[in-house]
């Protein structure tokens, strides 16, 4: 491996809940035992195999797994190099690869007795996964959006309606997911005796990082066998790219190839109007450095006082100052690599692959297509790159429009 | 021994309990913020807490949050606390100070250059909303050894088992917060709090203050009467936060005062 003294890059987090100095439990006092607890719960389900068995009934049949990986010949044709194949995600019941983590979390909440689940979302697609789960199991749900999102991601805050869970707007911040998360944060401290907080992706304290990741893991395990099928016994795919907002799907699709050196890995940042001095993006490994929020240390957006400062995407879903603390960790020993796109440059694949492959994709793994449209010309034809199809389309059709100039009133 | 060691002994000689006030360094501004400041040992506060404003500050209620997004906007910064600090000794070499925040602004200057300076400034000690004794050797074991004293937040959901880690390393005062939740929310009741109380007297010679949620003088007196004294924040912030004169609202805490000081 690339790095000297690490035989594995799939043993984290460590006992504290760190990835070499990142992760770890940042939280209050009154939050601690909580999440010892959790962490306690999820050590025991891990290993027990009612647990799983009960995760593979749901993923198969409520979810529709395991969800296609799909050789996206035009695509392939178009850029003229790499094989390009898309994992299909965004086939999964409620449009995204959320639901994978929280079915997950939703049966560690019922072990623990928990009565009332709480989210945080930015596009609104782990809101409506929570909020259908919820619905599938009886529970009472809640989830914090920011008030701006609510406003972009008009579609999926009524679906969230209808599946019967309540929708905060927070108006604190600028509104959007790092305002949404505080919120939840001080709504799991008031309430930390009946409630379970879901968290949305590979951030947060000890243990929801590793957690989250497991839950995804699922993502990249499919891949593996798939890909043999198609390619033949033993086949790898050279690279893999995925969009990260905290890092989730690309956890997913990533950590089971972790230790295959020969794989290529990138992560996609939402790189907004650029990334540069303006600080108009959310690329929080590439434009920012190691600090301390939302119960975890990692790569954070912020000024040189520490005060975090708010991203800026298109993407909603990207929408966040911080990343997943063992993407900054795979980040500083160097198993992966980050890179970022822009907005227009996400609006351009975001359209290339609705008329050459017939998939209208989501904004944020549009970020990852971006990439694919740099990288595949200057591979060779034998070339397999993997990209995470994380979400579709549906619910960013508005904000598209709106940039195409496309009036959609009726 | 610090300050806050020195002032706890001289309350406990004197039989008298502790009132702790809270201000948010830098709301509005620096000028109106060290007014406040400098005159609240008159008004009868006996350790000041100062918040260093944090753009996340995910324990606190509305009434701090936007106490502290009121600091940032007025261009606070931790330099600008530190001179808070440093122009408060000027006049007051006695009354203890609390630096009460999140870890992040801390981290990002590095410790050991944040902890040369507070101390330096005259900060007593330390209370780190988001370091639970689990992260202890982040800023904990490091602030003891610089001579400041680290203040651990104790909740209801504290129980037997984890009573002993959170006292460990603890020093100065032990700080009960008395309901589950965020900074100024509903006030819980003397009659609830005293056994939680009495329960982490048994485990420390440590004095035990409360707070989270007192806003009269008449709660801050039966809260004190069953603790060696209490906090009142969002009260008091929520004055400045009115843009209250400045005698009105030193008049606000000796009244909050002299309820803790009748318990
Ligand atoms: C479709 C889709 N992809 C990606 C993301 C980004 O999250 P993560 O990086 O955790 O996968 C989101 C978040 O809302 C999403 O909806």
């Amino acid at each position: 491996m690339a790095e000297d003294g690490i035989n594995s890059f799939m043993t984290g987090p460590d006992e504290q809940g760190r990835f070499g100095i990142f992760g770890g439990r940042f939280v209050s006092e009154t939050l601690m035992p909580l999440i010892l607890d959790l962490e306690a719960e999820y050590e025991h389900a891990k290993t027990d195999p009612s647990f799983w068995a009960e995760m593979d009934d749901l993923w198969k049949h409520y979810v529709g797994r395991p969800s296609p990986l799909y050789f996206a010949p035009r695509l392939t044709e178009h850029l003229g190099g790499a094989k390009v194949y898309l994992k299909r995600e965004e086939l999964n019941h409620t449009g995204s690869h959320k639901i994978n983590n929280v079915l997950g979390q939703i049966l560690l909440a019922r072990r623990m007795g928990k009565t009332r689940i709480i989210a945080e979302t930015g596009a609104g697609q782990h809101g409506v996964a929570t909020a259908t789960v919820c619905a599938r199991f009886g529970l009472q749900c809640v989830v914090y959006m920011g008030a701006h999102d609510v406003e972009r991601q008009a579609p999926n805050v009524f679906r969230m309606r209808l599946l019967g869970a309540e929708v905060v707007p927070v108006t604190s911040g600028r509104g959007t997911l790092k305002d949404a998360m505080n919120d939840a944060l001080r709504d799991w401290v008031t309430n930390v005796r009946d409630t379970f907080y879901c968290i949305g992706t590979v951030a947060g304290p000890h243990p929801y990082p590793g957690m989250v990741r497991d839950f995804q893991s699922i993502i990249g395990r499919e891949t593996r066998a798939q890909l043999q099928e198609q390619e033949g016994p033993g086949r790898l795919p050279d690279t893999l790219i995925a969009a990260i907002g905290g890092g989730s799907n690309a956890m997913g699709l990533f950590h089971p190839f972790l230790d295959d050196p020969s794989v290529r890995i990138i992560g996609v940042e939402a790189g907004g109007k650029g990334v540069d001095e303006r600080m108009e993006h959310c690329a929080s490994l590439t434009g920012g450095r190691p600090g301390v929020l939302h119960g975890n240390r990692t790569y954070l957006l912020q000024d040189a006082d520490g005060q975090i400062l708010e991203g800026f995407s298109i993407s909603a879903g990207l929408d966040y100052p911080g990343i997943g603390p063992e993407h900054a960790w795979l980040h500083d020993v160097g198993r992966a690599e980050y890179v970022s796109v822009t907005d227009t440059e996400a609006l351009e694949a975001f359209q290339l692959l609705c008329k050459l492959e017939g998939i209208i994709p989501a904004l944020e793994p549009s970020h990852a297509l971006a990439h694919v449209t740099k990288l595949a010309p200057t591979l060779p034809k034998d070339h397999i790159i993997v990209v995470n199809l994380s979400g579709r389309g549906d619910k960013d059709i508005f904000t598209v429009a709106k940039h195409l100039g496309f009036d959609m009133k009726v | 021994m610090t300050r806050i060691d020195a002032k706890f002994a001289k309350l406990k000689a004197e039989g008298k309990k502790a009132f702790v006030a809270y201000i948010m360094g830098g709301d509005p501004d620096l000028d109106t913020s060290l007014a406040v400041m400098k005159g609240l040992p008159g008004a009868g506060v006996d350790v000041i807490e100062l918040g260093m404003p944090f753009t996340d500050p995910m324990a606190d209620g509305p009434t701090i949050q936007l106490a502290g997004q009121r600091a940032l906007d007025g261009g606070m910064t931790m330099d600008k606390v530190l001179d808070m600090v440093r122009a408060f000794r000027t006049g007051d070499s006695e009354t203890p100070i609390v630096l009460m925040g999140y870890y992040n602004p801390i981290y990002a200057r590095g410790v050991d250059r944040f902890l040369a300076e507070a101390r330096e400034a005259g900060i007593d000690g330390l209370i780190v909303v988001d370091l639970p004794p689990e992260e202890d050797s982040e800023l904990c074991l490091p602030a003891q050894a610089a001579g400041i004293n680290f203040i651990r937040l104790a909740t209801p959901t504290t129980d037997a088992k984890r009573l002993p880690a959170v006292l460990k390393n603890t020093s100065g005062f032990v700080y009960y917060v008395s309901v589950t939740g965020i900074t100024g929310a509903a006030a819980a009741q003397a009659a609830a709090v005293g056994p939680e109380v009495a329960r982490i007297k048994q485990s420390t010679d440590l004095p035990v203050i409360v707070g989270f949620g007192i806003n009269t003088a008449e709660n801050a007196r039966d809260i004190a009467s069953i603790a060696d004294g209490c906090v009142v924040g969002s009260a008091i912030v929520k004055e400045i936060g009115a843009g209250k004169p400045l005698a009105e609202i030193l008049a606000r805490v000796a009244d909050l005062a002299s309820g803790a000081h009748s318990a």
